[in-house]
């Protein structure tokens, strides 16, 4: 029997422990371990040769297993040969690193001249953080300390962590219409209408591309609506960059937004911005956890008040980041060892094999049923497949497919070897 | 409208302000003893050998990469990891009484510590610190709302610990406060208490029930002998010496020279008995603070430490680097105090350069000192008088030892 019952897996959620209380010490609870954890773990006991895997977010190759990008691996080996000390960088990262993001993403390496022009007035305030996770909890944290608003505005439905860090570090996550799941569509006049009714000054979370879980991005046209909506309530953007180059295959197109709000922030319309962003997806460096916040701040003198505050709040956390995978984005930056094109070639071929394995399993879904073509239109690592979790949970039972209950797949995980065993079960469960 | 009205500019750190002067100051021969990383015989940064050969195996083996770690850290380097601090044979362990949980270095380990004990302890939630101690200590737990009080440690007439000042503290506080101990090599004094003194310490810790935080920055690093710098805690530990649950906070950042990798550990000993259900509920809990925070903590120097502590050759050499940084430290210590009382009969005594251990040596010397230090003779340390011992070499010594002659010369003048 290679089967898993979800009930094995929920019922641990539910066991409460009783007489965990030491004396002196409040009750200890065991708290719900991660969702898509536990259906890792699950997968892992799967004894079905036929298993897939659909819930990790980093990318499978086309033999199912993880992968180097190959530039990455050649900067490895040029740092290993070049490092002679593995030294503290400063609280913020190194002032290297810092600069390569903000040319990277703000100037968009040479273009973006709205974006230069903060750079070169000193309006720019990049720390290096923990991912994509930590640039989050290092905003949020920040936002609690300074900003006029707790309340923080978070599409629905959003990465299921948004919502923990920003609880956990004291804002008010409260969600704005996105996606319309018995559609399988993006609800635009909903979405507007529900950012339309909240506060002003609230914080508004924006994803950047390749919207976490959906795969449904707004389009150029539909972004200048929430931008203005943004400019009339006074709300803060914050901006959420995890899969810059997944949507289009060049992280240079991916960044329209950011360049929008670039320009209305030389325009003066809106005064300042954050931004979230990591190199775990699109270097593959997920364990390594490299990436940054930046703060787009009102003057150069703002800047160095919020710099100071950074160093502030951080310090007291972990000191300062991690430094292998900062270093690897350095050297891949490094114009003399020319890695740059070989990684946005890496990251072409990435995404490229995603889009082929999207497409394909389009072609063998049973169209005649159910309408697919929401999944042509996504973008990114996932698919929102819209599927129930009654039907997600007879996928796993009865066909060992592993994917999170709000129907969200990690196409990654889908093959030449396994795309059609993986749409005839999605067939079958959707005919029942 | 300003979107950050209340916002105002810090001051720099004080130890980054020091790096710069230093790194300003054209002067030629100008010493740096400010730094809290090794330097070898030669004033530069090293990598210890065990951890560039373990580089090259952990890189070229067929099944590296740059997936994420569990949430709880990569378990062949916390299985090992704690085994280093407890030792091969602790029967914690064998107990299965230990949770452990990566951390970024030993920052990450204190602050997770206080995020546990600030949520689930229901005692006195008062944190001891040793007078002085590490800066960043008391902000570790006043940045999350935890009260910060502290017991004597050293005592500056006699370049000594205030074992009786200690002592009353932990009998004076309140039952069930909270300790904090360094487990060896005190920043900043660079002194620890002797066998005895431990001994007396954690019997009184014991008898107020007092919770203990053991900061392990520097186990092997001091004396070179892992099991020598771990002696505090294996003894409160192996004879269950203090009943109550023992926090332990572990960085590899200066014994593996990783400084920058944030490689480190907490582990929690929720108490003598063993108790399976509430070391699952404790693990849970910690997951769930780490997932909120960072969502899982960095690969590349867990991987480093696991490969060498796993591999018996890399070990060896690892243990072999730790006497290498050790020896010459102690060699700088006992140069640098004969020179002083030897040669130049400099007033005072120095004796106790050479009882300190670990990296910093607590020089005794007054902010005025340190001043005309750095203005007269281009040497930098902190104005607490806390000099990097790392930072001294037999081309350095010398200097050092007749500028700090000069100065104490130029400031007791008055009295003689």
């Amino acid at each position: 029997m290679y089967r898993t019952s979800l009930r094995q897996i929920t019922s641990k959620r539910q066991f409460s422990i009783l007489n965990n209380k030491l004396n002196k010490w409040n009750e200890i609870p065991l708290a719900p371990p991660d969702k898509i954890l536990g259906i890792s773990e699950a997968f892992v006991k799967d004894t079905n040769t036929k298993k897939i895997n659909l819930g990790v977010g980093a990318y499978r190759d086309n033999n199912g297993r993880p992968i180097i990008f190959p530039a990455v691996k050649e900067a490895e080996k040029i740092l290993y040969g070049l490092e002679t000390e593995k030294e503290y960088t400063p609280i913020i990262g190194s002032k290297k690193y810092q600069n390569i993001v903000k040319n990277f993403i703000f100037n968009n390496s040479n273009k973006d001249p709205n974006g230069k022009k903060l750079i070169d007035e000193g309006r720019i305030v990049t720390s290096q953080t923990i991912s994509g996770t930590g640039s989050l909890r290092v905003i949020a944290d920040f936002l609690n300390r300074f900003y006029s608003s707790k309340k923080i505005l978070v599409p629905k439905p959003t990465w299921a962590n948004h919502v923990a860090v920003f609880n956990d570090a004291g804002l008010q996550p409260e969600f704005y219409n996105y996606y319309d799941k018995s559609a399988n569509d993006l609800e635009f006049e909903s979405l507007k209408s529900s950012l339309l009714s909240q506060p002003k000054e609230s914080i508004v979370l924006l994803h950047a591309c390749c919207h976490n879980p959906t795969g449904l991005d707004l389009t150029p046209e539909q972004q200048d609506e929430v931008l203005q909506i943004i400019q009339d309530k006074s709300f803060y953007p914050l901006v959420d960059m995890a899969y810059q180059g997944f949507a289009s295959g060049d992280p240079y197109k991916d960044i329209g937004f950011i360049r929008k709000l670039n320009s209305l922030v030389v325009d003066g319309k809106i005064n300042s911005y954050a931004l979230c962003q990591s190199f775990a997806k699109n270097m593959g460096l997920y364990g390594e956890r490299t990436g940054s916040i930046s703060i787009i701040t009102e003057s150069a003198d703002h800047s160095k008040a919020i710099e100071s505050q950074l160093k502030k709040l951080i310090r007291p956390i972990y000191s300062s980041p991690p430094i292998h995978g900062s270093k690897i984005v350095e050297v891949i930056f490094d114009e003399q060892y020319q890695l740059l094109p070989k990684w946005l070639g890496d990251l072409d071929a990435v995404v490229g094999r995603l889009n082929t394995v999207r497409s394909k399993l389009y072609e063998n879904l049973d169209k005649s049923s159910y309408n697919w073509d929401h999944l042509l239109k996504q973008r990114g690592m996932f698919v929102y497949t819209g599927l129930t979790s009654e039907q997600v949970i007879k996928l796993r039972n009865d066909y060992s497919v592993y994917a999170t209950e709000d129907g969200r797949f990690s196409i990654s995980g889908i093959n030449d070897g396994n795309v059609e065993y993986l749409a005839n079960a999605i067939n079958e469960v959707i005919k029942k | 409208m300003s979107y950050f009205p209340t916002i105002k500019e810090l001051p720099p750190d004080p130890l980054f302000g020091l790096k710069a002067r230093y790194n300003a100051d054209p002067r030629t021969e100008k010493v740096d003893l400010g730094i809290g990383a090794y330097r070898d015989n030669s004033g530069k940064p090293w990598i210890l050998p065990a951890v560039k050969q373990a580089e090259a195996k952990l890189i070229g083996s067929a099944d590296y990469n740059h997936e994420y770690l569990s949430i709880s850290g990569f378990e062949p380097f916390l299985k090992q990891a704690a085994k280093v601090i407890l030792g091969d044979n602790s029967k914690a362990l064998s107990e299965n009484r230990v949770v452990s949980q990566q951390s970024l270095s030993g920052t990450g380990a204190l602050h997770v510590a206080g995020v546990f004990l600030k949520e689930f302890y229901n005692g006195q939630k008062t944190i001891y610190l040793s007078k002085p101690t590490w800066a960043n200590h008391k902000q570790i737990f006043e940045n999350l709302g935890l009260e910060v009080a502290n017991y004597p440690y050293w005592n500056n007439d006699t370049k000594s610990l205030d074992l009786k000042g200690f002592l009353d503290t932990i009998k004076s506080a309140p039952t069930g406060s909270i300790f904090l101990l360094h487990a060896c090599a005190h920043n900043p004094t660079g002194l620890d208490p002797t066998q005895d003194e431990w001994k007396q310490l954690l019997h009184e810790l014991d008898i107020k029930k007092h919770v203990v935080i053991f900061d392990s920055a520097y186990q092997g690093f001091a004396s070179g002998n892992l099991e020598k710098d771990a002696f505090s805690i294996r003894y409160a530990i192996d004879q269950s010496i203090i009943k109550t649950p023992i926090v332990i906070c572990q960085s590899f950042a200066k014994n593996c020279g990783m400084y920058g990798e944030r490689v480190g550990a907490i582990h929690i000993i929720p108490g003598v008995e063993p108790n399976e259900s509430l070391n699952k509920a404790i693990k849970s809990q910690l997951n769930k603070i780490i997932r909120s925070e960072i969502s899982n903590p960095p690969a590349y120097g867990s991987k480093i430490v696991s490969t060498i502590l796993n591999d018996p050759t890399l070990r060896k050499q690892w243990e072999d680097d730790l006497v290498t940084m050790s020896s010459r430290i102690i060699k700088m210590r006992y140069k640098l105090r004969d020179l002083l009382s030897g040669e130049l009969q400099t007033p005072g005594n120095w004796d106790h350069i050479t009882n300190q251990t670990g990296m910093f040596s607590f020089t005794g010397l007054t902010p005025d000192m340190v001043g005309r230090l750095e203005k007269v003779h281009a040497i930098y340390l902190v104005s607490s008088g806390r000099a990097s011992v790392a930072g001294l070499n037999d081309n350095n010594v010398e200097k050092v030892a007749k500028a700090i002659d000069e100065v104490v010369r130029f400031y007791s003048k008055p009295k003689l």
